[in-house]
């Protein structure tokens, strides 16, 4: 494990392969199971997996209580470790820290690819556009979450004490930051207008957290996006489909970009 | 000793139609408010006869549930303010963690304790974990709002030269000016039940009194004793005023009587755990590293019921007969004989206390078992526990 500093923020990351660089933002669960993801993604590019303030072993800072705070940090984290123009890449949580990043500067992002992220409100009030995750049973959870449950949700109990409260670390931090609103910013939707990036908008066709429908509305929010689907893959395709996942970023990362 | 008569107001009519989850999810459709309209009344009833018996009156609050239809634990209280005119009235209590609004909270309990002429105990209540969802409230950072809410709410009612500024981290005014001021001085006495020995010292430094309720013979006295060590340490003057236990109260002129009162009021253990398990234990709630073990044990749930008999058996309270509570120190039961002596080995195994909380209704004890229960306690058990704990 490697650490760094930003700022005055203490940071776990995980730092792999060679090539042009790409910084991932993690959703709020199962980031034990990303390594055959990050082991796919890293032969094409320099990955950046930083954990979020609270996540993991990041320390926790007292002044950080909303996604706008990881935001600046992460431009901050970009512009520090000189690490260029970056393909910026977010899933859930890590989806929307992605966007309100995108809104505010797109200065050292090259492209933005987006994994059934979270953050923005379409529906009305009565709506639900995200699943309740605190208030779906743990079996429901687990059918919404993945596409096939029996083969991608991990056995809690054969953790390690200490990998248990990393999984209770991550689960209290993504509460932090998106209790309430619930995994949104009403505002965020006004100014998707300056995503001025090209942006691929990937998602599980069988994402029961948030529907492809509100990935489509997603995609048409964005000054310059494109939709794709990733068959049989729930909430976290990187978890259930990884090669299907990293070759489309590795596709987009490529194409002229015509849209 | 003082005792306080407290009962949940449960809607039991409910019950039968319930069986995975009491809570949060229930629809109202089960309730019946004609029916909850006589049950209300009753519950008042029968904490206005405290009134002459010389009991006092605890009230508490929980939310989207037919175990406690009490959602507001000062409205019961205001009813009372002005009915009952001698007995103290403790309201344990407000969850102001978990309410937006903690100058409402202010005046709510400076109304009570004018109108009853300064009989208004103060709760101040974490909430259990199940109560975030009806609320919404961040579990991750409840206890940071609890203390400033405290704060706030003390300062508001002991200022009174005229609007103050209170620019917090959660709570946000500009202009505090609490009416009418309270009627104690300088406010009522403020009480906060704790279920841990963390909690019982953070009480302890601010002079708080606490309420135990449902910790029992094996997982009272570290309470205790963590409140004790606390309040010498810190300097503040110790005396059993400060702690209070909760026990199921059954008493009745044969043992057997006592002990099916009991038996009924157990209904209240039986049902008020019964909960869907992802309501539990919200993340932040408890500390990673508890929310680790619960992960590893249950999937995303914490299991219901930490009781223990005194020889350290786990006790499943939604199955647990009244021997078994008796025995595990949550239930005093049998004839006043009986409980005089159940309750006063509990008292000299905790080393103390000094305010009984008595659940002398619960589940579905009906009326005229609870007026019966209420007066013979009253007749035969409290003058006989009058000098304890004072």
């Amino acid at each position: 494990m490697e650490r760094i500093q930003v700022g005055g923020v203490s940071l776990e990351v995980t730092s792999v392969g060679e090539g042009p660089p790409l910084l991932f933002l993690h959703g709020g669960d199962y980031f034990a199971q990303h390594r055959d993801f990050f082991e796919t993604l890293a032969r094409q590019w320099r990955v950046f997996v930083p954990r979020h303030p609270g996540f993991g072993r990041s320390e926790q800072p007292d002044g950080f209580r909303t996604v706008h705070d990881l935001a600046y940090l992460y431009l901050d984290l970009i512009d520090r470790q000189e690490l260029g123009k970056v393909t910026l890449v977010g899933s859930s949580f890590g989806g929307w820290i992605a966007l309100e990043m995108c809104v505010r500067c797109v200065e050292k992002i090259d492209r933005l690819a987006l994994i059934d992220a979270v953050g923005v409100k379409f529906g009305g009030r009565e709506d639900r556009d995200i699943a309740d995750i605190y208030a779906l049973s743990h079996d429901e959870l687990l059918a919404r979450t993945f596409s096939d449950p029996a083969g991608a949700a991990p056995d809690y109990s054969r953790l390690t004490d200490e990998e248990a409260v990393l999984v209770a670390r991550d689960r209290q931090a993504t509460a932090h930051y998106g209790w309430r609103p619930y995994m949104h910013n009403p505002g965020l939707r006004q100014w998707l207008h300056r995503v001025r990036v090209p942006a691929l908008v990937l998602w599980g066709d069988g994402d029961g957290i948030v529907s492809a429908d509100y990935g489509q509305k997603l995609c048409r929010s964005l000054p310059k996006a494109r939709f794709e689907l990733i068959r049989k893959a729930g909430h976290y395709p990187q978890i259930e489909r990884p090669a299907e996942v990293a070759d489309a970023i590795d596709r987009f990362a490529r194409a002229e970009v015509l849209w | 000793m003082k005792v306080w008569h407290f009962s949940e107001m449960a809607y039991h009519p409910a019950w039968p139609q319930l069986r995975d989850s009491y809570r949060v999810i229930v629809p109202s459709r089960l309730y019946d408010p004609k029916i909850g309209a006589d049950l209300y009344h009753r519950y008042l009833d029968e904490w206005a006869l405290c009134d002459e018996l010389g009991i006092n009156i605890m009230t508490n609050e929980h939310h989207a549930t037919a175990t406690c239809a009490d959602s507001v634990c000062t409205i019961p209280m205001a009813i009372l303010a002005r009915e009952t005119k001698k007995v103290r009235l403790l309201a344990l209590g407000m969850p102001i963690g978990n309410r937006n609004d903690p100058i409402r909270v202010a005046e709510e309990y400076s109304t009570l304790d004018v109108i009853s002429r300064g009989r208004i105990e103060m709760g101040f209540v974490k909430g259990v974990p199940f109560e975030i969802a009806p609320a919404n409230t961040n579990p991750v950072d409840l206890m940071e709002r609890f203390w400033e809410a405290h704060d706030l709410i003390l300062k508001a009612m002991t200022s009174h030269d005229g609007p103050f500024n209170w620019e917090g981290t959660h709570f946000h005014y500009r202009s505090v000016n609490v009416w009418p001021r309270p009627y104690q001085q300088p406010h009522p006495p403020v009480w906060m039940p704790v279920g841990s020995p963390g909690s019982a010292m953070e009480a302890a430094e601010r002079g708080m009194t606490i309420g135990v309720l449902n910790t029992g013979w094996v997982r009272t006295p570290p309470i205790f004793e963590a409140y004790r060590n606390k309040a010498a340490e810190v300097g503040r003057p110790m005396t059993p005023q400060r702690l209070a236990y909760m026990a199921l109260i059954g008493v009745g002129d044969s043992r057997a009587e006592g002990e099916r009162r009991a038996d009924q009021i157990l209904g209240y253990s039986r049902t008020s755990g019964i909960v869907a398990p992802q309501f539990m234990n919200p993340p932040g709630y408890a500390s990673p590293a508890l929310s680790a073990q619960a992960l590893k044990t249950s999937g995303a749930g914490f299991r219901a019921g930490r009781i223990q008999s005194r020889d350290g058996r786990n006790i499943d309270p939604r199955t647990m007969a009244a021997a078994d509570a008796i025995d595990a120190g949550l239930v005093f039961a049998g004839t006043p004989d009986d409980v005089f002596a159940q309750l006063c080995a509990f008292y000299d195994h905790v080393g103390g206390f000094g305010h009984l909380l008595m659940m002398g209704q619960g589940g579905l004890l009906s009326h005229e078992d609870t007026v019966a229960n209420l007066t013979l306690f009253s007749r035969e058990v409290l003058p006989r526990i009058a000098d304890l704990g004072v």
